[in-house]
């Protein structure tokens, strides 16, 4: 893949996940508004892209070692199965997830919150397509596979973190909450969908 | 059902739940006390420019007899645009309604036809007790975990009773909800305040000691529930313990500030062991622990003997026996259901702590029998019980029965059903609408109202 479209994807997938309300923006806001303090905002929005971060991280170096341990279409195939099952999961109990953190939280819950939101929603997964050619060990550039991942994950952080601080700010500054009433879209389902569509890619790579 | 956009009935915050378009249904659980013809949901239209206005426009009857429908909820609310676990696209539409007798469920669907809600699931005691380990389910509430279902009685029909989870999209009992309950013992409605992951659970007893009917050695022993308990709302952990007293006897309905930042609430003591007054409390945090203060007493009234029910004549006064409260979605008034003397309070409750009565209307009443400018007799019975406030807080709407075995305890001559509105002045002051007054089927009684689309004491907001 070309070095820039493969930066582009990890950024664009970053932007993807920073807008869904459900990976932190809203949360930062609804702190906010809460605490009656903007920089409850900025400060809390660290911690969900630290958790975001370290979900995706982690999920990639999975993808490493694998890459390191067993043959990359064993990695692609088993990693497309995996997004499949994991939109249909996603599909089925998306909804039923037990609730451990609430408006009381505090930045280290924050950050745990934000790692199991990104976790569960399969965020790290949907970047593999994008990170196999970078994680894989043979395909990997000079920088070697760990350095080539961390700098993915970077970016899609970056953008992310931007993303939902751009909207965050938006919201609680200017916009009232009562645009998520019509603007909030099934972002779940584009998720699914999403987790459907890179699982296909992966299969038929 | 997929749906782009968020159920148009959720509201981010009880300020933007107040512009709300008013209701044009209410959906109203009525029983035989009999335990002879099936419980059922009725609908009522309450669209002053139809032309079946203040008329029953739909009754969905249950598949058995005896259930006792009581308090029933929502699947999903706007509690579902909370950040820490949204679920903005779920609908508003299945109506949870158990039996309190029973301990069945019934899942009825309110899409198709609004007028004819379908009974689309039915779930047996059995199931409810073997996965849940409760009976009796009580109060509903949608929240962030699901459907919450507080039950008074455990499997035995003893204590202790608590509170279960339900899926709110397959409707399966998912399970006791507590890991650790402490020292709580009895159950009764449960609430919380989403803003400081707090549950508060209330205490009536044991259904042992209510199926037939209050014991009158068990209240005057001062042994029916008198504490407010506090949950941490996510660990699911009992926090603390609030005993009102040896005095005090039935802590029930619990009306948590609906704006989320607010931490206080009310609840209502039914009956004071010393002189038959109710009470009002308001709880509130103070630093790290919850405190109560009582903030109305409502006393009793003087009566002639020969005009009391047996339990009562002793006393020779009629108790107000306040036995539902509600709170408008600006927390700005209080409205109180005197079932005893047949008054529905209003108080101005912006201070919480300083409440002023703003209005009054009475109707039934044990003495006073005070009729209804709409009703074809003079005398009524019963008097107000379940009351529920309109999100714009414009309309409350109230029944007048209480619970099959308790009503001939007070109303040895009956309760014939009836259902009420008021129109409430938003400056405060209350009067009957006089073209509004349901003259309840014989066979049934009236108790709760859910308004369509939400009401008072169906939603809770994490944005203020």
């Amino acid at each position: 893949m070309n070095d820039v479209w493969q930066w582009l994807t990890f950024a664009g997938l970053g932007a993807f996940h920073g807008l869904n309300p459900a990976m932190g923006w809203l949360f930062a806001v609804a702190l906010g508004l809460h605490r009656q303090s903007r920089a409850i905002v900025a400060a809390s929005l660290l911690p969900i892209a630290i958790g975001h971060a370290a979900s995706v991280a982690s999920v990639a170096s999975l993808l490493v070692i694998a890459g390191y341990l067993v043959p990359s279409d064993v990695v692609r195939v088993g990693s497309a199965l995996l997004l499949l099952g994991w939109a249909g999961y996603h599909w089925r109990f998306g909804h039923r997830h037990r609730v451990r953190f609430g408006m009381q939280v505090g930045l280290w819950g924050l950050a745990a919150w934000s790692f199991l939101m990104a976790t569960v929603h399969g965020a790290g997964l949907m970047l593999w397509p994008a990170l196999m050619h970078t994680c894989l060990a043979g395909e990997a550039g000079q920088a070697g596979p760990v350095a080539a991942t961390l700098a993915g994950v970077g970016i899609h952080t970056l953008a992310m973190a931007a993303t939902a601080a751009i909207i965050a700010v938006l919201i609680y500054e200017w916009v009232a909450l009562g645009l998520l009433r019509r603007a909030w879209l099934n972002l779940d389902l584009l998720w699914t969908f999403a987790l459907v569509a890179t699982g296909t890619m992966l299969l038929l790579a | 059902m997929v749906s782009w956009t968020p159920d148009p009935s959720f509201y981010p915050s009880p300020r933007m739940a107040m512009k709300a378009a008013p209701e044009t249904l209410a959906y109203v659980a009525a029983f035989d006390p009999d335990r002879k013809a099936p419980d059922a949901i009725a609908v009522v239209d309450v669209d002053p420019k139809s032309e079946t206005y203040s008329k029953i426009v739909g009754t969905t009857a249950m598949p058995n007899a005896g259930d006792e429908l009581h308090h029933f909820g929502w699947n999903a609310c706007s509690s579902c645009l909370c950040p820490n676990a949204p679920h903005p696209h779920m609908e508003r539409r299945y109506l949870v309604v158990p039996g309190l007798r029973s301990s069945r469920i019934h899942v009825l669907d309110t899409k198709p036809d609004p007028k004819k809600p379908k009974i689309v699931k039915v779930i047996e005691p059995a199931e409810v007790a073997d996965k849940a380990g409760y009976t009796r389910p009580h109060t509903v509430h949608c929240g962030p975990e699901g459907i919450y279902v507080a039950a008074l009685g455990n499997r035995e029909g003893k204590g202790p009773g608590g509170v279960f989870l339900m899926d709110a999209e397959t409707f399966d009992v998912r399970g006791r909800w507590e890991i650790d309950r402490g020292p709580q013992h009895f159950a009764y409605d449960a609430w919380w305040h989403l803003g400081y992951d707090t549950l508060v659970t209330s205490e009536w007893g044991t259904p042992d000691t209510f199926e037939n009917g209050l014991i009158p050695e068990v209240l005057l022993g001062a042994n029916y529930g008198r504490r407010l308990h506090f949950w941490d709302l996510h660990n699911r952990k009992h926090l603390q313990t609030i005993d009102f007293g040896d005095k005090y006897q039935l802590v029930f309905e619990l009306r948590p500030a609906h704006d989320p930042t607010k931490a206080y609430g009310f609840v209502n003591c039914v009956v004071s062991l010393e002189n038959l007054s109710s009470s009002i409390w308001t709880w509130y945090k103070d630093g790290d622990r919850w405190a109560v203060k009582k903030v109305i007493e409502i006393p009793a009234e003087p009566a002639n003997e020969d005009q009391l029910p047996p339990l009562l004549k002793g006393f020779k006064a009629v108790p107000p026996l306040v036995t539902d409260i509600d709170l408008s979605m600006d927390d700005k008034f209080l409205y109180v259901a005197c079932w005893g003397t047949g008054d529905l309070q209003q108080y101005d409750v912006s201070d919480p702590f300083n409440p002023k009565l703003a209005g009054k209307v009475r109707i039934g009443g044990i003495v006073s029998k005070a009729t209804h400018p709409g009703a074809r007799k003079g005398a009524l019975s019963g008097g107000p019980q379940m009351v529920e406030i309109s999100r714009d807080g414009k309309r409350v709407y109230f029944t007048n029965s209480l619970y099959g075995a308790i009503d001939p305890q007070f109303y040895p001559d009956g309760i014939e059903g009836w259902m009420v509105k008021l129109d409430a002045d938003p400056n405060g002051g209350i009067a009957f609408d006089p073209k509004f007054f349901v003259q309840w089927p014989a066979s049934h009684r009236p108790h709760q109202v859910r308004l369509e689309g939400g009401d008072c004491s169906s939603d809770s907001y994490c944005y203020p």
